[in-house]
């Protein structure tokens, strides 16, 4: 398949060149607006940033194998990623984990095979007070989980209804 | 404010005002008023030289972890020579256990752009780039949306405020890497390419971006700026701890019956923290251990946090640092080696690999935990686990592998009776 950006989508990239001094520092944007199109940047949309840009190749396959929330191949319609560093691991995220692979028939790593749902187990994402918790495909975090939650939260998805915002109050800020 | 009055305390940081996030009411309850003071009332600020001063009389330590006196970083800037010049803003916040910079981007992002701003005129910055890591893409929005209120209003962009000041402010975000918070992995970062650490010397004041002269600081340190420019530096550094005073985003977690941020003045005494601020321990539990300061910081037991506090003396003395301030609280059911071995899988994953003791020991760490874990260990592995410690600190480009050391070191020394019985308990014990 060949992969070309949208009109709208070069409109997006010179914009994030222009808050450069150069074109290198656009490449981790870019890669961005790709796997926001595409839904992954494999080698051949790694191919079309590289071209974009006019960088070479091996320089924006370097940037895309560095970071881990670029998909260097297709995956599920939904990537669950879920915590499992300090403090969700003192607060059940293990459980949380489990709990999803037994439930969607897969380990972390895998795909299920109607390609509806990937799980992952990622490092600290920087909610610790509201662990356990996971993140759905690079947006939006679900905070204190239990099974039950889980649960919910894979029906919703099946039926294509994404998680809203959760807003994390600090517990002594009375406004 | 003594830090023993905290309950007396009125935040300052993120004040509870409704919508501060929104730009008018920041405006209204004197928002800006600082940059205004800085750039346009010359009896009270007498150019950029003298807003350093000023906020390296306040100490601002850092509060990215390092604690260092954020004025006296920006007067190590070499004089301007017409060229770029960049503050790069670290709010990449990824060290397990830290989830307070969040807060500012959601709550009170305004203060966080003043006080960029109020730093970039005294260090006579061209151009602002703030790093988020990509996980917070929720954040990245909401910052985008804050700048360009921002700009819209005059306070960024040419002349400011009349003043003939210029300088731009970009939002940029990362996509999941660790390392990018160390600070010259984040400039790679920025600038499009892997996040290897760079050697230093050069330090990033002299090459930083695009071998230009660059800062960087925490989200939360450039957040306290408008605040000592507003009140002066001798109010900021009377909040708190003597040697690390003003507010701080204590992130609490872990086996505590009501975990989140909350802002206090430094030096909160670590019981009061967990008693009264975090609602106690969960389940009527008995605290076994803490965690002060992000994962990086040396464990304390129960029977070492009498009269300690949360400010960096304090800490030193008990054997431990303050870090990012993300306290991590731990129950009497904890097992020590598996949190010990989670944090190693941490380290060890988050290595960039250019260093070989960082590479190659985290790499060892993990997998002797991991062999102690499942019941295989012996007790002399304890020993050589210390001993790759000592070989990975103080030998690497950036401070990954220190980060990675001390908390094995320290759980080991400080559990050592847990360690030694889960591997006597093996089927190699003898060994
Ligand atoms: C491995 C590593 C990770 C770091 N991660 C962060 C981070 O996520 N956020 C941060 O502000 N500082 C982080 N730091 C510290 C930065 O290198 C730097 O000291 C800090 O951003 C400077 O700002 P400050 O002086 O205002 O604290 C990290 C350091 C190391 C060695
Ligand atoms: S110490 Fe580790 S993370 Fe830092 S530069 Fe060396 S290998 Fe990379």
């Amino acid at each position: 398949m060949a992969y070309e950006f949208t009109k709208e989508d070069l409109e997006q990239i010179e914009k994030i060149k222009a808050k450069f001094p150069e074109v290198k520092p656009a490449t981790l944007p870019v890669l961005w607006v790709a796997q926001n199109r595409f839904g992954h940047v494999e080698p051949e949309v790694q191919r079309l940033v590289a071209e974009t840009l006019g960088l070479p190749e091996a320089h924006v396959h370097g940037v895309a194998t560095f970071y881990t929330q670029y998909y260097k191949e297709k995956m599920g319609k939904y990537v669950l990623d879920v915590c499992t560093c300090l403090s969700c691991q003192l607060c059940g995220g293990y459980d949380i984990l489990h709990h999803i692979e037994d439930k969607l028939g897969i380990k972390a790593g895998e795909t299920t095979e109607d390609g509806m749902f990937s799980v992952q187990q990622v490092e600290c994402l920087g909610a610790c007070g509201y662990a356990p918790m996971l993140q759905v495909t690079n947006g939006k975090y679900v905070n204190h989980l239990t099974k039950e939650k889980v649960d919910n939260l894979i029906k919703a998805l099946k039926e294509g209804k994404e998680p809203d915002y959760e807003q994390m109050e600090m517990p002594l800020r009375k406004v | 404010m003594s830090s023993a009055d905290w309950k007396n305390y009125k935040p300052v940081l993120i004040p509870e005002i409704k919508d501060l996030h929104k730009i008018d009411v920041y405006e209204k309850n004197g928002g800006y008023e600082a940059l205004k003071q800085v750039l346009t009332d010359k009896k009270k600020f007498d150019g950029p030289k003298s807003v350093i001063d000023e906020v390296k009389a306040a100490n601002i330590r850092g509060r990215g972890g390092a604690g260092f006196n954020a004025g006296l970083k920006w007067s190590f800037m070499p004089p301007a020579d017409g060229g770029p010049r960049y503050l790069a803003c670290n709010g990449d916040e990824s060290e397990p256990g830290t989830f307070k910079d969040r807060k500012i981007f959601e709550y009170n992002p305004h203060i966080f752009i003043e006080g960029a701003l109020i730093a970039a005129y005294a260090m006579q910055i061209t151009s602002i780039y703030v790093y988020i890591r990509g996980e917070y893409i929720d954040y990245v929005k909401m910052m985008e949306k804050a700048v360009q209120d921002a700009y819209d209003k005059g306070y960024i962009g040419k002349d400011i405020l009349g003043s003939g000041f210029n300088v731009e402010f970009h939002v940029t975000y990362g996509a999941g890497a660790y390392i990018c918070g160390e600070e010259t992995s984040m400039l790679e970062s920025i600038e499009g390419k892997r996040g290897y650490p760079r050697v230093k010397p050069p330090f990033p004041a002299q090459k930083g971006l695009w071998g230009r002269p660059t800062t960087i600081n925490n989200i939360e340190t450039l957040s306290c700026v408008p605040l000592v420019i507003k009140n002066g530096a001798s109010w900021f550094s009377e909040i708190g701890a003597k040697n690390h005073p003003g507010p701080i985003l204590y992130g609490i977690s872990g086996h505590v019956n009501r975990p989140g941020v909350y802002e206090l003045p430094s030096g909160v005494p670590v019981h009061d923290l967990i008693n009264e601020v975090a609602g106690g321990m969960r389940n009527g539990k008995k605290l076994k251990a803490i965690i002060p300061g992000g994962s990086s910081t040396p464990v304390l037991r129960a029977d070492q946090l009498e009269g300690v506090s949360m400010d960096s003396d304090s800490l030193r003395e008990a054997g431990s640092m303050l870090g990012t301030a993300g306290l991590v609280v731990m129950d009497e059911d904890t097992d020590m080696v598996d949190v010990l071995w989670r944090i190693a899988h941490f380290y060890h994953h988050e290595s960039c690999g250019q260093c070989t003791p960082c590479r190659d020991g985290t790499g060892w760490l993990e997998k002797i935990l991991l062999k102690i874990k499942n019941g295989d260990g012996e007790v002399k592995d304890l020993d050589l686990l210390l001993d790759i410690t000592t070989q990975m600190e103080g030998r690497t480009i950036c401070a990954l592998a220190d980060a990675a050391a001390w908390p094995v070191r320290h759980t080991i020394t400080r559990f050592r009776d847990e360690f030694e019985a889960r591997c006597k308990k093996s089927v190699h014990a003898m060994a």
